[in-house]
């Protein structure tokens, strides 16, 4: 006898948790498998409580910065293990409220390894032990986990993932950091304001390479002149671990090999889906590069079973999988009768977010990326130091670009660097979804004074018409 | 008070009309109620009322005028009262002015608007759509009321309109072939007939027609009519022939439901219901009232209301939404003696099926040349939505059906 389920999700990460409490509101008998801690990577190791540290490292900033305000601060200074802790207890109370949740929906909660034994059977090992579940439908959210270099293997010591970037055993005095992504930028920026002497490689000729080139040129900038080394066009050839810290053979710009001392090495490259050892094979789930391939309603070609979130493919972020997560759960719900509406997912207006500052946010096409497909575009830019708020916060550092299709005046793009930022992308994201043209972002009326008057601006820019600039 | 009267919009799809005729005159007094006008749409004829009482004080558009763009002025009228309400531009859809005629099975389809989208469009013709679908619709010369929308409760999106047919322009002129020297008369198209044009020209332009032919022997059939006739005389009712073969497409759709599609650009719709467009014949053009449901409803049920929707016809009753939509359609023209022909999808709807006359011929019946009552039925079907397959196989269960017809009571 194994225990019986409409939908029983593997991995209970922001993707997997999510469709478990979409399913259970719809009226589906639902059970998630978790083989660490509910809330996955997100909530216990990744978007969290970076948040937290950072937000320690941007206080420390500001007590550094008292002055200018007209504060005095007698010689600011931090605890790094209280800086890590107070990180750990945020992710602990959100990790006890994603129980609660599971708890009040009624969810049946199985820890332990979970591996697809057929496309409607699961077998759930823990110590030993095997808990078959049966299922109607399958959800996998088993997320990714850090890529490794091959030359510089992950140890915890000198050699640090995100997820010991976490928890750092001792401040860093040298810090390189491979991989100038999200996660790359967000802990240099955290070790950058604490203190450490902070170098950052990119293979590519510009760092936050997903992001709108001026984002990037902008950014190259800004670091640096908070005392980063920045280094795009640069590889890491080879790293050897030493007692006091590591050597890395670094090839620059120019070609020129050099041999540079760090005291640790955060390795940022990207990422690898967990795929292993949950029965895939056996049922030929189509995979492209690893990644399990899905359709818009997150459906694999095995009918019954999904996958969503970091598993299927970029973009690699939290929201995304939950918005799968949900879409996924709705149209298995409507295939059992009840009363759900999934819409396609659109990738298009998933916005990113990177938490360094200036802080860097957006949603849709760059301009290149926009030239490429062929729009003729129209480009707004205006900066943060046309904005009154921005000013008297102290943060006139930064823009607001928009990019739009110069025939049918849609958004096609918004890309963002600036205090609070991450906070404002929002605005477009609704428009984007509402398919907006220019004409309705330039009827809004934008609260006075406030940043997002920036991004109201940066329309009108577009279209000659800037007021401030 | 003075109160413009705009040109109404009678139905959903209508964009312009004629005004056809004015039933009063400047210095009239109207009471709410009183046709004003009569205005020809695409359709039909149909009476405009007021609803306020007052004076007529100005006609601004003359009697015969074509091609009134809906929402222009046409008349002042001088409300009386304070409490006058604003114009009401749209009266009720009442009556169509059609001449009677007797129902005929007609050569082809209705030029019936497209499916009913319930969802893109409310009350008073709003139509649901994104801003940018807006503009894009009238960069492309889209016409957002004939589009289903994708989006939230129907919202019309930049997707509805990529996968859009672009409108098709008018028809050219017809080239005229006559030298100018034989003799005729230039005959005005009346909305109607523009509409059929418009329509089978679109239709056989952007949909890839398959057509599919059986055999059906109809002696069962005929038996089986003659004793529920019977049966059901004390209750008034006569089943026609044509009842049952509605009934039957109705049933072969539910049973075989990758016929039951329409196709949507992007999409397809399948449709969890048979409502089947009979093409009626009426003097001006044609017209195909729609029985919803019939693949639920009684063989005597769709009778009774096939009678009474070809009466409304003929009378030219017919609501917008009695004539708007369905999911397949039926075109008979059997008692017109016709063997056997091709009917034009009624886009967007997937499938058409024509049925020719039911005569004796001779038909080998258990391996020896026997007589049988037989007729030919043509489906059509939109090759974008339906595979040649499918189609075969809603042949054979509407062959079957008509057939061995006990399954089309239960």
């Amino acid at each position: 006898m194994s225990d019986q389920f409409d939908l029983v999700v593997l991995g209970s990460g922001p993707g997997g948790y999510v469709a478990a409490i979409r399913a259970a509101q719809l009226g589906l008998k639902t059970a998630i498998i978790e083989r660490e801690s509910l809330g996955g990577i997100c909530l216990n190791w990744g978007c969290i409580p970076t948040k937290a540290l950072l937000r320690s490292s941007e206080i420390y900033h500001y007590m550094q910065q008292a002055e200018k305000y007209g504060l005095t601060v007698e010689k600011p200074g931090f605890d790094l293990a209280k800086v890590v802790a107070r990180s750990r207890g945020v992710a602990k109370q959100l990790n006890q409220g994603v129980t609660g949740l599971m708890k009040k929906n009624k969810i049946t909660v199985y820890f332990g390894d979970g591996k697809l034994t057929d496309k409607d059977m699961l077998a759930v090992t823990k110590d030993g032990q095997v808990t078959n579940v049966s299922a109607k439908n399958i959800i996998i959210a088993t997320g990714a986990r850090a890529r490794d270099l091959p030359f510089a293997k992950a140890d915890g010591q000198r050699i640090w993932t995100y997820r010991h970037a976490m928890t750092p055993p001792e401040m860093p005095t040298k810090l390189l950091v491979i991989g100038s992504g999200a996660i790359g930028i967000e802990f240099a920026s955290f070790y950058n304001d604490m203190g450490a002497a902070v170098t950052v490689v990119e293979m590519l000729d510009r760092i936050m390479p997903v992001e709108d080139a001026e984002v990037s040129e902008f950014m190259l900038k800004a670091l640096t002149k908070q005392g980063m080394d920045i280094r795009p066009s640069t590889g890491v050839q080879a790293i050897k671990t030493g007692a006091k810290g590591v050597t890395a053979e670094i090839k620059g710009a120019d070609g020129k090999i050099t041999s540079e001392e760090f005291s640790h090495v955060i390795v940022a490259v990207g990422i690898v889906p967990n795929t292993e050892a949950i029965g895939l094979e056996a049922l030929n789930i189509a995979t492209d590069r690893g990644h399990l391939v899905t359709d818009a309603f997150c459906r694999t070609n095995v009918p019954g079973v999904y996958a969503i979130g970091d598993v299927t493919g970029a973009p690699w972020l939290a929201h995304k999988a939950s918005h799968e997560g949900v879409i996924a759960a709705e149209h298995i719900a409507q295939a059992l009768g009840k009363d759900a509406h999934p819409h396609a997912m659109d990738k298009a207006n998933i916005p990113g977010c990177t938490y360094c500052h200036p802080q860097v946010a957006s949603v849709g096409m760059t301009e290149a990326k926009a030239k490429e497909a062929g729009h003729k575009v129209k480009v707004g830019k205006f900066p943060f130091i046309g904005n009154g708020k921005a000013i008297a916060l102290g943060e006139a550092e930064g823009f607001v670009k928009t990019v739009f299709d110069e025939a049918t005046g849609e958004l096609l793009g918004a890309h963002m660097v600036g205090a609070e930022v991450t906070e404002l992308i929002q605005g477009y994201v609704v428009g984007r979804t509402l398919e907006t043209t220019e004409v309705e972002l330039m009827q809004t009326v934008f609260a006075h004074p406030t940043i997002s008057e920036a991004m109201h601006e940066s329309v009108l820019a577009a279209y000659g018409r800037a007021i401030h600039i | 008070m003075m109160l413009e009267l705009k040109m109404p919009a009678l139905s959903p799809t209508m964009e312009e009309g004629t005004l056809a005729k004015w039933l009063v005159k400047e210095g009239d007094t109207v009471r709410a109620g009183d046709v004003l006008a009569e205005i020809e749409t695409d359709k039909a004829t149909m009476e405009f009322e007021t609803v306020d009482d007052g004076v007529v004080k100005s006609i601004l558009i003359a009697a015969g005028t074509e091609g009134v763009k809906v929402g222009t002025p046409i008349a002042l009228i001088e409300i009386e009262g304070e409490a006058a309400a604003p114009v009401a531009t749209v009266a009720a859809p009442v009556p169509i002015k059609v001449e009677a005629a007797p129902v005929v099975a007609a050569p082809a389809p209705a030029p019936a608007p497209v499916v009913a989208k319930v969802a893109a469009k409310a009350e008073g013709d709003r139509i649901k759509a994104s801003p940018l679908a807006r503009r894009l619709a009238a960069a492309k010369g889209v016409n957002l009321a004939t589009l289903t929308g994708s989006g939230p409760n129907g919202r019309i999106v930049k997707a509805d309109i990529l996968g859009a047919p672009k409108a098709v322009a008018a028809p050219a002129p017809a080239v005229v072939v006559t030298d100018g020297t034989t003799p005729h008369e230039v005959v005005k198209l009346s909305g109607m007939r523009k509409t059929i044009a418009r329509r089978l020209t679109e239709s056989k332009q952007q949909v890839p027609h398959i057509y599919l032919t059986v055999d059906i022997r109809l002696d069962a059939l005929l038996k089986l009519r003659g004793e529920l006739n019977e049966a059901l005389t004390p209750r008034g009712v006569k089943l026609s022939v044509n009842d049952l073969l509605i009934k039957a497409l109705a049933v072969a759709l539910a049973r075989v439901p990758a016929c039951n599609v329409s196709f949507n650009g992007d999409s397809m719709l399948q449709y969890h219901r048979s409502d089947i467009s009979v093409a009626v014949s009426i003097p001006n053009g044609l017209i195909t009232p729609i029985l919803t449901g019939a693949d639920t409803k009684s063989v005597a049920d769709l009778s009774t209301e096939m009678a009474a929707l070809a009466t409304r016809a003929k009378e030219g009753k017919l609501q917008p939404h009695e004539y708007q939509g369905g999911t397949a359609s039926l075109s008979n023209m059997g008692m017109m003696g016709i063997k056997q022909f091709e009917a034009v999808i009624n886009p967007p709807q997937g499938m058409i099926m024509a049925i020719g006359a039911g005569e004796q011929r001779p038909y080998v019946i258990d391996g020896a040349l026997g007589i049988a009552t037989v007729m030919s039925a043509t489906g059509s079907f939109d090759h974008r939505a339906i595979d040649g397959a499918d189609g075969a196989q809603l042949m054979k269960v509407f062959k079957e059906l008509i057939e061995q017809p006990l399954g089309l009571l239960v």
